[in-house]
């Protein structure tokens, strides 16, 4: 027995320059920027305000951060993938296969695990507790361990890049592919591994939101009168709660195969290969209702708002939103249409599955109300929300075409297959985000965006998902299936090639977002939101500071009374005019745990992947040891004194009260 | 609560938000604010106990699927002793009982009592897995082992990822009557009650596999 | 066709904006297709692929005005637009409640039917009725190309699939390696072939000429190089193809199926003059796994030539 297990020298991919190359410019990046904090006195702030912080705002934040990165890894093997088609017509291009594999497994893998995801768990830290009046959520240490472990999910898939291989069995990894059998290397179990780990983050996460929204809403703050966003992340963590299990439990068993020698999805042994299909599509579908629902509450809060009106059929979208997440577990077969059920059950999921499109389109119809009769004000969020509409309507159309047994008999797997789910996940996923961001980052760093990059971004973005995802439409029609390494059919190359033109767009798109951030950043004086509502809002999150202060309301807001969610804000700056009452905060204390439970889950999670067992174990005796320590600590909360609170208070109130002062006397005069 | 800055909605009487009702008191649920401390972490574990059971769920669907893929192998029949398994429940069952005991303790905030049941709340847990690890030898030195086949991988999984539930519970079990002992009851209040949730849980998935895998599986 | 200028004249429009999409888009979709999906040239794939464009005009009966809507009602009630009314408090209305939940029901109950009725009729399971007798073919997905056997006939080939004009063609197919799944595009009809399972699928080609095949589910590292042909002739020539099958110098026995099971890349197509009798049903059972079959297979000759 080797002590560093299966790890060699030869786990470096010496003989392939790309991965080698690629791996050491992120080392030294982060080599580089690890060092400069270090040097310029950076560390013990980051380790005191962000990396040990249980602040929701701040988790929040550090999820959009590590989900913007990780889209930037997916988007450079999203590049990789079109520009080997390009030049693979009738050759071999320039990835062979086993690279080829890794990249399209790597790019559906971190883009729906550590892009999607952290981004849309980061919005919900960030704005529900806001929106509902909350000083925290419910479990703000668990929260930041969710993080920390979503975190090393992400390292361990990256990790993967430089030392081993990744997984070559596609983002789910179907048996018997992903067997020890045909799959003998590291790649899946580093897929299993970092998967697991921030299931089990994730699975946190949404524990924690439901019992957040359930359990700890303003006075008055009834369920019809939360804002949209919150019912759609509270349907969106029940979905995580009910599925995530599953994922957890049918990873385990593949790992259990992999690991030691059992039969769950073998092609020996009894094992049934199918089961597997079964159970990851029943977490599988769900899933991409828990990313795209959270987007539709973003939309919502955003066309209302940018439309000067309460969002119309508030009730009907209630309803939608809870029919989505029932339905959602009652469709996982119209994935596996073509494995030949037979008649009957085909045309039952079928029918299942188009329903979705009903509540879907209430929601749909909803928002065009919403707009109807509006004052819009084309800011950034709102293009992306439009943008979304029509997108969007169409990914979902092609959706419910492949729910037709008949046609998915002639589509599946095909590249029209993967311009469907691109079509819902950017036009929706990301569109929503992008618009999240948008809309939100004023309260979260107490300026705008600027709009003009914004803008072009956006255009960009827009022509950019046509350019490529139109093209792959056609070849899926044209029969060319997915995760094609290369291709000899004359009838696709156009197609190919066009494609490779709208990735270029999307590198032109990506460009102007980080250039709209170092714009902002350095204008941000003028840029500046000084009243906390920079957008004419009318929830919660609008009633205080830009930034918020750590507690958010200096006076928990009561917003019991007859007036309307979408009116909410205005009642509760209004009773807080002559507020006098201020009270010390509890508020929970900072703590490492999270992050020392990350550390040693990437030990753990390495050690398992190259079969390092005595480390392994003493990463598992490491997480008792920090669970202990923290269920040892006699102090969890530390008190804000009352003046303090009031001190800052007032700071936002006269600050609020001067612009409001001068923007009238401008209106006055004007 | 008259000031109103810049909130002229607020003054119509036609509320964009009547919710529907024609009264226009759009009250809802939730009208107190924050729940209690208590309530908010027994519902959260709660909640976690519940996407257990979903776990638990697909372990048992696997198994139910996979029950007659013996591949040649030995089957249920062939393999479960049942006045084992008949004294494993006792045990379990038992605990499940001092540990309700030991919530009783808890609430007249009786040291010795509390730490009492909880140990023999221990033990009998301790006892069940011995009784199980003894069973899980013999299969595998019988080559019985979950190698052999997709019904003995399962029973295994299913079986074995109860014994670790149960392991991590004593663990847990360990670790708080150490705090108990040093610090009293108030910082582990909490903790006790989801111990007892997540013991009594425990106990009805044991009951789940003992009719599922073990009664059904010996008919067969 | 000159594919440079093809491209550039196809996807231009696409990529200006939105509103211009649409209508290019649907055209696009109606000509672009010669040699796709909704290019049929068997009677299973002109039924699916009338289905699949009855439900996507179905549908855009309501998503083309409600796209339209959209971006009409956004322009309309700019917040510049002095002309458009303000209506704050309008935000609920039963009517168009009933429209919003009503109108996609319509649609969707309609698309229902079609998949009811479409799911039972393209069952891949359902015999097609016809006057001719059926052609029975086993297809075999391996490491990493097709292995397709005529039992009647006693004949095989490798990644070329041969069939009469007209006769259904009823195949069962396994696979001796990973999941699979066989697809023909212009003949419509996709299905997975599983290790240890059996799968059926009943097709018939129209019309005489080439066309091609490939795996649709992703096995491994060889996947893209799966391609197979499909050739269509008329029963005569079918006939004499079958002949000249039997005058191949290669044997489908034992030996012959090890030597196809190693792992081999971008296969060239080649026939069988035999076949064992039961080798099908073998390889479902996998009795033929990997190790047994080179256990058995002695000196591994049979066709060096076409296995490249
Ligand atoms: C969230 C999910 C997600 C997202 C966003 C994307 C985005 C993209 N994807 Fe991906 N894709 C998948 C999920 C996703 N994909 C999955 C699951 C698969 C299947 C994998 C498999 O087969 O197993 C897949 C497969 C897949 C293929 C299929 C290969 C094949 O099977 O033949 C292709 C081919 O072109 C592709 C392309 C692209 C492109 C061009 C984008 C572009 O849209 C990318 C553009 C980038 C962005 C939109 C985000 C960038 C944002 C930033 C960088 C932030 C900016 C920075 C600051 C503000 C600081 N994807
Ligand atoms: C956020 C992600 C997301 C979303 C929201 C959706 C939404 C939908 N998806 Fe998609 N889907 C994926 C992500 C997503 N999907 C992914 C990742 C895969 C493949 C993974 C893989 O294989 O790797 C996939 C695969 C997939 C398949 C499997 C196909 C195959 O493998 O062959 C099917 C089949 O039924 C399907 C259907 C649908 C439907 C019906 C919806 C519906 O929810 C859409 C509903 C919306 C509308 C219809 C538009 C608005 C409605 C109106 C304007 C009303 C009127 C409209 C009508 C009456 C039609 N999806
Ligand atoms: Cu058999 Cu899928
Ligand atoms: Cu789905």
């Amino acid at each position: 027995m080797n002590l560093f297990g299966n790890l060699s020298w030869d786990a470096l991919p010496w003989n392939s320059p790309l991965p080698l190359i690629a791996g050491a410019v992120v080392i030294a990046l982060c080599v580089a920027v690890a060092a400069w904090v270090v040097l310029a006195g950076h560390l013990p702030y980051l380790w005191r305000e962000w990396i040990t912080s249980v602040d929701h705002k701040r988790i929040g934040v550090m999820y959009i951060a590590l989900g913007l990165v990780m889209m930037l890894r997916g988007f450079a093997d999203a590049i990789l993938m079109r520009s080997q088609q390009a030049v693979a017509f009738r050759a071999e291009g320039y990835l062979p296969p086993e690279h080829f594999d890794q990249i399209f497994s790597s790019h559906g893998t971190i883009m729906i695990f550590f892009g999607a995801m952290p981004l849309t768990l980061g919005l919900m830290n960030f704005v529900i507790p806001l929106q509902l009046g909350m000083r925290d959520v419910a479990f703000p240490t668990w929260n930041s361990t969710g993080f920390w472990l979503t975190a090393t999910g992400a390292l361990l898939v990256n990790i993967s890049l430089v030392v081993g291989v990744f997984s070559r069995a596609g983002w789910l990894p179907y048996p018997p592919l992903s067997e020890l059998q045909f799959s003998p290397d590291v790649g899946v179990d580093y897929y299993l591994w970092a998967l697991l780990i921030s299931g089990v983050g994730t699975l946190v996460t949404g524990i924690n939101f439901v019992t957040t929204i359930l359990k700890m809403r303003a006075p008055g703050m009834g369920y019809l009168r939360m804002p949209m966003f919150c019912w759609t992340a509270l349907a969106s963590s029940l979905l995580i709660v009910a599925a995530f299990p599953i994922l957890t439990a049918t990873l385990l068993m593949l790992t259990l195969d992999r690991y030691l020698g059992f039969h769950f999805f073998t092609t020996a042994g009894g094992g049934n290969m199918m089961m597997f299909i079964n159970l990851i599509w029943a977490w599988g579908h769900p899933e991409v209702y828990i990313l795209v629902l959270p987007a539709f509450g973003v939309f919502s809060e955003v066309i209302s708002t940018f439309s000067g009106k309460p969002l119309f059929g508030y009730r009907s979208m209630v309803a939608a939103t809870l029919g989505i997440c029932i339905i959602s577990f009652l469709v996982w077969l119209h994935h596996f249409f073509t494995m030949g059920a037979g008649g009957t059950v085909n045309a039952a999921f079928g029918i299942a599955t188009s329903v979705i499109a009903v509540v879907t389109g209430v929601k749909v119809f909803n928002w065009l109300f919403t707009m109807y009769g509006g004052r819009i004000r084309f800011e950034t969020p709102m293009l992306w929300s439009l943008g979304f509409i029509v997108t969007f309507v169409i990914g979902g159309m092609t959706g419910v075409l492949l729910a037709v047994p008949p046609a998915d008999f002639l589509l599946h797997n095909s590249l029209f297959l993967v311009a469907h789910f691109h079509n819902t996940i950017i036009g929706g996923v990301v569109f929503g985000v992008f618009a999240g961001i948008a809309y939100w980052f004023p309260k979260a760093f107490g300026f705008r965006l600027q709009e003009g990059w914004g803008v072009a971004a956006f255009w960009l973005t827009l022509a950019a998902f046509y350019a490529v995802f139109v093209p792959l439409y056609m070849l899926g029609l044209l029969g060319m299936p997915r995760r094609m390494q290369h291709y000899d059919m004359e009838m696709w190359r156009p197609w190919v090639l066009a494609a490779m033109i709208g990735v270029v767009l999307f590198g032109a798109a990506m460009i102007c977002q980080v250039i709209q951030l170092v714009v902002s950043i350095r204008r941000r004086d003028l840029l500046r939101d000084e009243t906390g509502d920079p957008w004419n809002g009318r929830s919660l999150e609008w009633a205080t500071s830009s930034p918020p202060p750590q507690f958010n309301f200096a006076v928990t807001p009561n917003v019991a009374g007859e007036e309307p969610y979408w009116e909410i804000e205005r009642r509760v700056i209004a009773s807080r005019q002559n507020e006098s009452g201020y009270e010390a905060i509890p508020m929970p204390r900072n703590t490492a745990t999270g992050f020392v439970t990350g550390f040693f889950a990437t030990i753990t999670g390495f050690a398992m992947v190259w079969h390092i067992w005595w480390l392994a174990i003493l990463g598992l005796v490491a997480a008792y040891a920090v669970f202990v320590w923290y269920a040892w600590r006699d102090v969890s909360e530390e008190e804000i004194p009352a003046e303090e609170v009031a001190r800052i208070d007032q700071i936002h109130r006269k600050r609020r009260a001067d612009r409001l002062a001068r923007h009238s006397d401008a209106g006055e005069s004007a | 609560m008259t000031t109103t800055i810049e909130a002229p909605a607020l003054e119509r009487h036609a509320a964009p938000y009547r919710l529907g009702r024609a009264d226009g008191l759009a009250t809802g649920h939730g009208e107190a604010g924050p729940a209690s401390k208590r309530v908010v972490v027994a519902f959260g574990f709660w909640i976690f106990l519940l996407s257990d059971i979903v776990m638990f769920s697909a372990f048992f669907a696997a198994h139910a699927v996979l029950q007659t893929a013996t591949d040649g192998g030995p089957t249920g029949r062939d393999l479960f002793n049942p006045t084992r398994v008949a004294i494993e429940t006792a045990c379990l069952l038992a605990s499940s009982f001092t540990c309700g005991l030991s919530a009783l303790a808890t609430d007249a905030r009786n040291h010795v009592w509390t730490q009492a049941a909880l140990l023999v709340t221990g033990l009998l847990g301790l006892a069940f897995l011995s009784l199980e690890a003894q069973e899980f030898a013999a299969m595998i030195a019988s080559g019985a082992g979950p190698e052999r086949s997709a019904f003995l991988s399962s029973f295994f999984a299913l079986v074995g990822l109860h014994g670790a539930h149960v392991s991590v519970g004593l663990l847990w079990l360990g670790t708080m009557m150490a705090q108990l002992f040093v610090k009293g009851f108030e910082p582990v209040i909490y903790r006790l009650i989801c111990f007892n949730l997540y013991w009594h849980v425990l106990d009805i998935i044991w009951v789940a596999i003992f009719t599922v895998v073990y009664l059904i599986g010996e008919g067969r | 066709m000159q594919p440079s200028h093809f491209a550039r004249r196809r996807f231009t429009p696409s990529s200006r904006s939105v509103a211009t999409l649409l209508p290019n888009a649907s055209m696009l979709l109606l000509a672009g297709c010669s040699g796709g999906v909704l290019d049929p040239k068997g009677q299973i794939g002109a039924e699916e692929s009338k289905i699949l464009v009855n439900a996507f005009g179905t549908m855009l009966i309501i998503v083309a005005p409600t796209i339209l809507g959209a971006l009409v009602c956004a322009w309309w009630f700019r917040a510049s637009n002095r002309k458009a009314r303000y209506l704050p408090d309008w935000v609920f209305s039963g009517r168009l409640e009933l429209v919003n939940w009503g109108y996609p029901l319509l649609i969707i109950i309609f698309l229902s039917g079609l998949i009811w009725v479409g799911s039972h009729r393209l069952d891949p399971f359902r015999p097609i009725a016809s006057a001719n007798e059926p052609l029975e073919v086993q297809v075999v997905s391996l490491d990493w190309k097709w292995l397709f056997i005529y039992p009647e006939q006693s004949v095989a080939t490798v990644n070329a699939l041969v069939l009469p004009v007209e006769v259904p063609v009823h195949f069962s197919l396994t696979s001796a390696t990973v999941m699979n799944s066989f697809f023909v595009p212009q003949l419509g009809g996709m299905i997975a072939t599983m290790p240890g399972m059996v799968t059926q699928l009943h097709l018939k080609a129209d019309h005489i000429g080439d066309l091609w095949g490939l795996s649709t589910q992703f096995s491994g590292d060889g996947f893209a190089g799966m391609g197979f042909s499909v050739r269509v002739k008329s029963k005569e020539d079918f006939a004499s193809w079958v002949d000249e099958a039997r005058k191949s110098a290669c044997d489908l026995d034992r030996a012959g199926y090890a030597a196809l099971q190693p792992e081999s890349r971008n296969v060239r197509a080649f026939a069988f003059r035999s076949v064992a009798p039961s080798l099908f049903s073998e390889i479902v059972r996998g009795e033929l796994s990997l190790q047994k079959a080179s256990e058995s297979a002695g000196p591994v000759v049979p066709c060096p030539e076409a296995m490249r």
